[in-house]
């Protein structure tokens, strides 16, 4: 039987590591991430996880330690966040070149400066280059589901990319929220004994990893990291199902909500979906048509769904907390590259909000909904791009 | 009767490779791959219980080059500066996997004592099951020949040319052997392309450890030290007979009990307590610089060599010992 439990979504990160029996984990210290590897050494030290847990002298060694123990042939863990993750940024594209199967939870949050450890996902959001899937959790049991689900798309033969999840910080990692803790027995038959096919360095047949490649192999092998990750789109589809099936949790890379009668509807990832379906709820109650649209796949970028998604709204606006200086937040301008060639496209408008933890309340959602309102009366965009709850007094 | 091999004729460097003409490196690294191989047969009965992970560098990208390899074991290169990281990683992987063995992680001197430092440090801190070796020519060669911290003083690289304001590099050689030991590591020692018989037995006596060991390995680089090509070997024994590359082993981090191995080269050894306390040099130094092209520029600053000679002292001296080092005209 499953464990209902309460647990912060660190434990419940470190939960789902355990329930997925990797071998080795390399993780360091770092706000709000710190209590997964904290956990992970308990259930070492308490026998209960039979893995090796390095406790590395940085990031940067965490992720090259579980880079090496993954092409030696083991399932792999670690955790981090914010400065830790952009620490990590030159191992992940490696990781993903050399596609091993690694999974990463991350505590999302701001990176410096200045220097600020609420959460944010502009620590995640800028590593979307880097070749690793990207799941987004709005709750503690998210947390936990998408990192198994993590797994089992990072390790499929199709597939074989790392993968991260990302829980925002404090918000999530350090709440505590109701958790049902699935069967060890159910997890091992969703998952599987890891077996590589691809990368090991076994005495008896041994092979080299991570070569040089000159201009005549480099651009296939990048081709083929990125033609893994279009693959990794139907074999989430196919992970999610079988995961509704086995635990009876149902996911979807864009979860809608209230949008099938919606003008208006507002994307968001994260924590933040929570607030949003439950402000949805209020301005509908008010007479608004709005609706609202978790993401929980970001890379790859779901672009069926965003399509699909757009057709039924006039406006579509974004709420999100990250911000690509120099243009727009990188989930409106992914979403924006999505819909170009659409014939009927919704008017579009980004919102950034919540940067470097500021919390984004109901007030702040009420002025992206007269914006985005103003924008369906004129039936056009003046400004693609506003920051809500800016305190303008300080600029 | 036919005489057994000094060393085992399986090769995990093979032939093949990509390195310059004269590379000293590509001595090391042959025969610091046999010498381990020995070492795992000895001590697992299975000469290929070992994998190697290699930092970028030199020795990395002339031995992997897609689609081919010179390496006839398990072998990774994940970046410049985490090669004792992604080590680390393969031996906790191993542990689990119950393979016996060893790892052999390969850097350069600027992967090892530049960039590199931090992730070695804390592999050595760690204590994992990993022979780190430092193949140490002296510069960022792969780059095109710019001043790591192992340049000895004096020297030209491009980042460290001489002319009127610069006599050439200008820091002493850091030795990262006496890092390494200083986390009283179960073994740390020097060796040298100039004396293969240290090598090997060192490379040996690391393997064979239980933890973690440190071999920082002097190689000649005929591109990068504007040498003869055949004269590799010799240049590097010169290295060691003039009193600039040291061969020390240290266990445990025990400094006070280093043991010293003899230079060769008519240098009179002096013990106290069976500990070398003095070293009579016989060979000047001059001896060893003049074959190489970057340090040519020092004969016209004879004060440049003056200072070289008191910082060989100065490092003797930390070593314990007292160097006597002549001068050319002595």
């Amino acid at each position: 039987m499953p464990i209902r439990t309460v647990m912060k979504a660190n434990e419940a990160a470190a939960w789902a590591a355990k329930l997925a029996k990797p071998k080795v984990i390399a993780a360091f210290p770092i706000t709000p991430s710190t209590l997964v590897p904290e956990k992970i050494s308990e259930f070492v030290a308490n026998g209960e996880l039979d893995a090796e847990f390095i406790k590395v002298e940085s990031e940067h060694s965490a992720i090259s330690a579980v880079v090496g123990a993954s092409a030696a042939g083991v399932r792999t863990f670690t955790a981090t966040a914010s400065q830790g993750l952009a620490l990590m940024h030159e191992v992940l594209f490696i990781a993903a070149g050399m596609r091993l199967p690694i999974v990463m939870a991350i505590g999302n949050r701001s990176l410096s400066a200045p220097i600020n450890i609420w959460n944010d996902w502009q620590d995640s959001i800028s590593q979307r280059d880097t070749g690793w899937i990207q799941f987004y959790a709005e709750n503690n049991q998210e947390a936990l589901d998408l990192i198994l689900l993590a797994y089992k798309v990072a390790e499929d033969e199709r597939v074989l990319l790392p993968a991260m999840v990302g829980f925002d910080a404090f918000i999530l990692t350090h709440t505590v929220e109701p958790v049902e803790i699935p069967d060890q027995e159910v997890v091992d038959e969703f998952l599987g004994e890891y077996e590589p096919k691809h990368a090991y360095l076994d005495p008896k047949r041994p092979i080299t990893q991570g070569t040089l490649a000159f201009p005549a192999h480099y651009m296939e092998a990048k081709y083929l990291v990125w033609d893994a990750m279009e693959k990794a789109r139907k074999v989430i589809d196919e992970a999610f199902a079988e995961f509704e099936k086995r635990f009876g949790r149902k996911y979807q890379k864009i979860e809608e909500y209230k949008t099938d009668d919606a003008e208006i509807i507002f994307v968001t990832m994260g924590s933040l979906a929570g607030t949003l379906k439950d402000w949805v709820d209020k301005k509908r109650e008010e007479g608004y048509k709005v609706g609202a649209a978790k993401m929980t796949v970001y890379r790859p970028f779901p672009v069926e769904e965003i399509r699909a998604l757009a057709k039924k709204a006039k406006v579509l606006g974004f709420i999100e907390k990250d911000i690509s200086i120099g243009l727009y937040g990188a989930v409106f301008i992914d979403a924006s590259a999505a819909l170009v060639n659409e014939s009927e496209r919704p008017l579009m408008l980004d919102f950034i909000a919540g940067l470097g933890g500021r919390d984004v309340t109901f007030g702040q959602l009420d002025d992206a909904l007269r914006i985005a309102e103003e924008a369906l009366e004129k039936g056009e965009v003046e400004k693609p791009i506003h920051w809500i709850g800016l305190r303008k007094e300080l600029l | 009767a036919v005489r057994k091999p000094p060393i085992t004729t399986r090769e995990y460097w093979a032939p093949g490779h990509a390195a310059c003409a004269g590379c000293g490196c590509a001595i090391a690294l042959k025969l610091a791959t046999k010498a381990f191989s020995e070492a795992m047969e000895e001590k697992y009965g299975d000469p290929n219980a070992f994998a190697i992970a290699q930092a970028t560098g030199c020795m990395e990208v002339v031995s992997a080059v897609f689609p081919y390899t010179a390496w006839k074991v398990p072998w990774i290169h994940v970046a410049f500066e985490n090669a004792a990281a992604a080590a680390s990683g393969v031996e906790a992987a191993w542990k689990k996997l119950g393979i016996k063995g060893k790892i052999l992680a390969i850097g350069g001197d600027g992967g090892t004592a530049d960039i590199g430092l931090q992730a070695l440090s804390g592999m050595l801190e760690r204590g994992h099951n990993v022979v780190y070796l430092m193949y140490d020519n002296e510069a960022y060669m792969n780059t095109g020949i710019q001043r790591s911290s192992s340049t000895p003083y004096g020297a030209w690289t491009t980042t460290s040319p001489p002319g009127k304001y610069s006599i050439g590099e200008d820091r002493p050689k850091k030795w990262v052997a006496l890092i390494a030991a200083a986390h009283q590591i179960p073994y740390a020692a020097t060796a040298s392309i100039g004396n293969p018989f240290d090598l090997v037995k060192k490379v040996k006596k690391a393997a064979k450890v239980d933890g973690p060991a440190f071999i920082q390995v002097h190689c000649t680089c005929p591109t990068g030290w504007r040498t003869p090509l055949e004269k590799g070997v010799e240049i590097a024994r010169l290295a060691i007979e003039t009193g600039m590359w040291p061969l020390f082993e240290i266990e445990n981090g025990d400094i006070w009990n280093i043991k010293i191995q003899p230079p060769g080269g008519g240098a009179k050894v002096y013990k106290e307590g069976g500990r070398v306390v003095r070293i009579e040099f016989k060979k000047p130094i001059e001896e060893y610089l003049k074959y190489q092209g970057r340090f040519k520029h020092l004969f016209k600053r004879p004060e440049a060599i003056e200072e070289l000679r008191n910082q060989i002292k100065a490092m003797w001296k930390v070593l314990g010992v007292e160097a006597i080092l002549p001068r050319p005209e002595e």
